[in-house]
């Protein structure tokens, strides 16, 4: 079993700890984990990255060329890597800003406004948890319980108290399942 | 311990201070520059030593400097970092004293990029500073390895008193894996005997590498040799994978070694015996265990992150008995596993020569496709 996610969007929307908190979870629940971020001078301001490997055995290349998972936390990100999401791979589109539609017909789309969500529960900054959550609903290798422990493990003493809000942007993400086919 | 998700450059910097390092010089360069970050907080913190240095030539003859001393010292950098410090590396193995110096690949020549690469091969196992010496090359391919692998340069560095060199890239600094650090040591508490740490009570300790006599350094020349013929007998190490029935094999190190067990996995799914040996020490290379693979397989692909510096040396080990592939990516490029697959695909299909050079015709079939 190997699961490979590409986490991407603009600096500052969370990217890279998001993959780390999957990383983290994924370690302690005995998986194969591998973290390679984006760390390009388009870090500033920019775009960013995260690559995301979980498996079963030792992990080979920490890079793929064609992840069966996508979070696109922005247009740029979907416009770069949605040609190369896997058949059957899953794209999850932060549809608050993503202002096209996804042109792949055979991998599956899950729209979340995650934006929109964040903002009602009181915090932009939850956008990349929203996103996090419809990721775990879709890929039911990891609780939402396993994260919101990693969250209290390794958020800085100084944003423990968005611990409920977390918990709320990562439940809110995870009603966007799709049915079994 | 239990493990912990850790930075490549954090992981390396905490496990050398465990592994008791004393003393530690650097300068900032991209994609090395959290190991120095992390060192400037912690290296204080225990009352150790942390210098960051005006340049990277300040940073090597500090750590010159303390070697002398017998310390556990340690330097980090990048490419062209690690190009600035040749002089001193030299100074250092002429007057063969042990150093660590970690190098954190990045795309070149030149200024290059900050992207993963391996193009220090050449210049870090086969010279790089002027002269006959001989420095320890390690290469990892986890954040796991790059943990272990750091101890043990710096036991086989003051084993040998020879120069050991972690030579990593750009990305096994930046990822994340699971792994464990090793428990706190104790710095050491007895030092050799030719450490220079004052002079109350003994003769003159001198170290050098000025032998104006050209008999004497010569002599130190034979002895710098002989010791290397020991790394060579003792201190080969390498990793194989899905060897025991392989028909085909790839060399590759580093992040290049686990890009390519990712293909061979790929391959060994499709009903292709492709097994994979990793050097973890380019030097001393394992050229026995090179020359026994070649006899036993249809032919060999080296991968590199670079033009094929290290496929010279498995050339060098195999005499023209068996078929030698190459596939790099230089210039900062991480190769896909298909990229490697469709490699081992070609090869399989056979019609391979053993006249030319594998790097001739790799350009020709990368000019090809582009």
């Amino acid at each position: 079993m190997q699961v490979d996610i590409i986490i991407a969007g603009f600096g500052g929307q969370g990217v890279l700890f998001a993959g780390q908190l999957l990383a983290y979870a994924a370690m302690d629940n005995g998986y194969h984990v591998t973290w390679y971020p984006s760390y390009g001078p388009e870090m500033r301001g920019g775009t960013a990255n995260c690559t995301v490997i979980i498996a079963d055995e030792e992990i080979g290349a920490p890079v793929v060329g064609s992840p069966q998972v996508l979070l696109a936390m922005n247009r740029p990100s979907l416009d770069k890597y949605e040609s190369s999401v896997k058949p059957d791979g899953f794209l999850i589109i932060n549809s608050s800003i993503i202002d096209r539609p996804v042109v792949r017909k055979d991998v599956h789309v899950i729209n979340v406004p995650a934006n929109e969500i964040a903002e009602k529960i009181g915090d932009k900054r939850m956008t990349n948890m929203v996103m996090l959550g419809a990721l775990l609903a879709n890929l039911p290798l990891l609780s939402i319980e396993t994260i919101v422990s990693e969250l209290r493990a390794h958020l800085p003493e100084r944003h423990q108290k968005l611990i409920p809000a977390n918990i709320r942007a990562l439940t809110e993400g995870a009603r966007f399942q799709l049915e079994p086919v | 311990m239990a493990k912990e998700l850790l930075k490549g450059n954090v992981a390396i910097a905490e496990a050398a201070v465990r592994y008791g390092l004393e003393a530690y010089f650097g300068y900032p360069i991209t994609p090395q520059t959290e190991m120095l970050e992390y060192l400037s907080k912690r290296m204080p913190e225990l009352g150790r030593v942390f210098v960051q240095a005006e340049s990277e030539l300040g940073a090597v003859n500090m750590v010159y400097g303390a070697a002398c001393t017998g310390a556990r010292v340690m330097t980090s950098s990048s490419s062209p970092g690690i190009s600035l410090m040749m002089e001193g590396l030299s100074y250092i193995a002429g007057t063969e004293l042990p150093a660590v110096l970690v190098d954190v690949m990045r795309g070149g020549p030149g200024l290059g990029n900050i992207a993963p690469s391996q193009q220090d091969y050449n210049q870090i196992t086969h010279g790089g500073g002027h002269g006959d010496y001989y420095p320890i090359v390690l290469a990892p391919a986890s954040i796991q390895e790059a943990i272990d692998y750091i101890g043990l340069a710096f036991d086989l560095s003051e084993k040998y008193r020879s120069l050991a060199v972690l030579l990593i890239d750009g990305s096994l600094g930046q990822m994340m894996e699971p792994a464990e650090l090793p428990e706190m040591q104790p710095v050491r508490a007895a030092y050799p005997h030719w450490a220079a740490r004052g002079a109350t009570g003994r003769g003159r300790i001198v170290h050098t590498s000025i032998y104006l006599n050209p008999i004497e350094q010569e002599k130190t020349n034979f002895r710098i040799l002989s010791r290397w013929r020991e790394v060579q007998a003792n201190e080969v190490r390498f990793k194989e994978y899905y060897l025991d029935d392989a028909e085909y094999a790839i060399i590759a190190f580093g992040t290049a070694g686990r890009v390519a067990l990712s293909a061979v996995r790929a391959a060994r799914a499709a009903g292709i015996k492709v097994g994979l040996l990793r050097p973890i020490t380019l030097a001393p290379f394992p050229g026995n265990a090179v020359r026994e693979l070649a006899k036993r397989v249809q032919s060999l692909l080296v991968v590199e992150m670079n033009n094929g510096q290290m496929v010279d040396d498995v050339l060098a080990n195999i005499h023209d008995q068996t078929p030698v592939e190459f596939y790099g990516r230089p210039g900062g490029n991480v190769p896909l596993a298909d990229e490697i697959l469709a490699e081992i695909e070609r090869i399989v299909k056979g019609k391979l020569t053993l006249n030319g050079h594998p790097r001739d015709r790799w350009l020709d079939r990368m000019l090809t496709k582009s």
